[in-house]
């Protein structure tokens, strides 16, 4: 009898190591069904889902891709630069992270603007700079309204066009995506104590060894 | 007897001074209180909850000597907006702050709140006074 207790609380203290030691992220987002050819036989595997291709311009009037983010485990949000509302409050809570990460080549943030119209290259530039932000750490991307709508559902997001009071509707998320461009986790972008767990689940992704790998 | 009588009016004296220096406290706490929650609402999202501001976006509120020399111009400020280069700690914004839709006595409130928190300590900023100076907003 206390030899059986001995090991189960030998099992449960191995346990609890092995779990914070290999703690891992869900993947989010719709996984689907493809069918693909395995050893000249036709399989079908699930597939999770992942950021298709897009094409914006950042502030530096540097065209930015899928492949500009190969290699590199970055979060995505969406703003605009006169938001009264929540971007002030998100964009306070992601300097954090940027501070925190800024110093490494393999992790990017990219904040999408809804509105192109008024916020330009030049009007993003301007903002980076008044915010702080030097280098390419953090981009602010431009892009077709139509194409930026597009990818925010990919990222789970939902903007739309302004309502009747002149106001854009926009989520205030911080999402996180891992090297082969899936999405990890999403975050209260307004909320400081989900930020703190952003920063925690970037530390986490990094040291996935899958991720460690990954180009 | 003699004694009764000077404590009685001791008494009173008492009470009234109290009563007196609680007229005032009252009115502040009132505004002090009401503000605090129309800063929450109305502008601590671009002004943060402890008045920080955001890097040289958005001034901070913490600036006394700026607040104290531009006391009869704030009301103004929050009613119609705030445009063009000011100096805040001694750092340049020129940026915009909207107009709001806040009534004289909750920019009363609001303004109590911010000019006796983050460091500052202004009194109150009344009703009357509001009023005053929205009078004269250019
Ligand atoms: C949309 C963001 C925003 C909101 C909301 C906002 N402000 Fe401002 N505020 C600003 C900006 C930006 C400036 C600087 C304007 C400039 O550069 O001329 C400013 C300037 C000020 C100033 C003068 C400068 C200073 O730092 O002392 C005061 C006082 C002030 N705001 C108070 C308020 C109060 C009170 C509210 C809520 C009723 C409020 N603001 C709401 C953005 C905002």
């Amino acid at each position: 009898m206390r030899k059986l207790l001995i090991g189960v609380i030998i099992l449960t203290l191995f346990n609890a190591c092995k779990s914070t030691n290999n703690a891992k992220l869900p993947i989010l987002g719709n996984a689907h069904e493809v069918t693909k050819m395995v050893n000249g036989k036709s399989a079908t595997v699930t597939e999770s889902a992942t950021i298709p291709d897009f094409k914006f311009v950042n502030q530096y009037a540097d065209t930015i891709t899928r492949k500009s983010l190969d290699g590199k485990i970055y979060v995505a949000d969406f703003f605009f630069t006169t938001c009264p509302t929540i971007c002030p409050v998100m964009h306070r809570n992601m300097i954090k992270v940027y501070d925190e990460f800024k110093g490494d080549d393999n992790f990017r943030i990219i904040s999408h603007t809804i509105d192109p119209k008024y916020d330009t290259v030049p009007v993003l530039k301007r903002y980076a700079d008044k915010l702080g932000i030097t280098g390419n750490s953090w981009w602010l991307l431009h892009g077709e309204k139509g194409d930026t709508y597009k990818i925010a559902t990919s990222y789970l997001q939902s903007v739309q066009e302004k309502n009747p009071n002149g106001e854009y509707i926009h989520d205030g998320y911080f999402i996180l995506v891992d090297k082969q461009k899936r999405i990890r986790g999403t975050y209260m972008g307004t909320d400081p104590k989900e930020v703190d767990k952003l920063i925690e689940d970037i530390k986490t992704l990094k040291a996935d060894p899958e991720e460690a790998v990954a180009k | 007897m003699k004694f009764k009588i000077i404590g009685f009016i001791t008494l009173v004296l008492i009470v009234f001074a109290i009563s007196c220096q609680n007229d005032g406290q009252v009115e502040f706490n009132r505004y002090y209180s009401g503000g605090s929650q129309i800063y929450q609402s109305h502008c601590q999202n671009c002004h943060g909850a402890k008045g920080e501001g955001l890097q040289a976006l958005i001034p901070p509120l913490t600036d006394s000597i700026y607040l104290n020399s531009n006391k009869t111009a704030l009301a103004c400020y929050v009613k119609n907006g705030l445009k063009g280069k000011i100096t805040i700690h001694n750092k340049v914004f020129d940026e915009e702050m909207p107009s709001s839709d806040l009534s004289p006595i909750e920019i009363a409130k609001v303004l109590t709140y911010v000019t006796n928190s983050f460091g500052n300590k202004m009194g109150t900023i009344n009703l009357e006074q509001v009023t005053a100076d929205l009078g004269k907003c250019k």
